[in-house]
């Protein structure tokens, strides 16, 4: 299934890259899994996404927890915790 | 219920005097928040912004007696003692406009996505989030 993915603040500046289409392979249904997927790719990937704590999503535009179910034409989001106000 | 997300600044008189029309308002809460001591870049998720500061709004009124609403929170380029954001509630008495502000301020904090990116002399740092920030947010709960 195809989904776009989105990065910002540091996790974007730490991987070079904004915005991305992926076609994800079957047993990527959540977004823990599709972090790991992207760990995968070793390097920066692994890196800038390595600590949970330090992460967080959004799915279709709302923050949801890792254990939230992606699904084909999903806009994906990962971030830093937020810090405006 | 007005929510912007934008570059330039606003006027807080303006936009209090504005919600507070109504002649049942007895009351109106404000906060503004200011950028301090260094200039900051402030990222945001366009598309996502509105909407996450919007169910906060709908929480608050969920809670509280609320009459009005405005939330404008800036992004780009900003410089020590520039406005970042305004939350303003009005009510009919004094408690339920408080709390509401202060519940749409805390909430904000940790679950809008926005990120300040800040110029130090020594160069150019991301602001980390505070665990400070998450309680105040949880303490709602």
């Amino acid at each position: 299934m195809k989904v776009k993915v989105l990065y910002f603040a540091s996790v974007r500046e730490k991987l070079g890259r904004q915005a991305e289409e992926l076609e994800l392979p079957a047993g990527v249904a959540t977004i823990a899994g599709l972090r790991s997927h992207l760990r995968a790719r070793g390097g920066v990937w692994a890196e800038a996404l390595a600590d949970a704590k330090l992460l967080r999503a959004a799915l279709n535009r709302d923050m949801v927890p890792p254990a939230a179910a992606i699904g084909a034409g999903d806009e994906i989001a990962f971030f830093p915790p937020v810090t405006g106000g | 219920m007005k929510i912007a997300v934008q570059a330039g600044d606003f006027d807080v008189g303006f936009e209090i005097r504005n919600i507070s029309k109504n002649s049942k308002i007895g009351a109106v809460a404000s906060f503004v928040g200011l950028v301090r001591d260094v200039a900051m870049t402030l990222e945001h998720y366009p598309g996502m912004t509105e909407r996450a500061i919007a169910k906060i709004v709908e929480e608050a009124q969920s809670r509280w007696q609320v009459m009005d609403c405005t939330v404008i929170h800036r992004y780009g380029a900003l410089r020590p003692n520039d406005q970042i954001v305004l939350v303003a509630v009005t009510s009919t008495h004094r408690g339920d406009a408080f709390a509401a502000c202060e519940f749409i301020m805390d909430y904000l904090k940790t679950q809008a996505p926005f990120w300040k990116k800040e110029q130090t002399p020594e160069g150019e740092r991301w602001v980390e989030a505070k665990l400070s920030d998450d309680k105040a947010a949880e303490s709602w709960r």
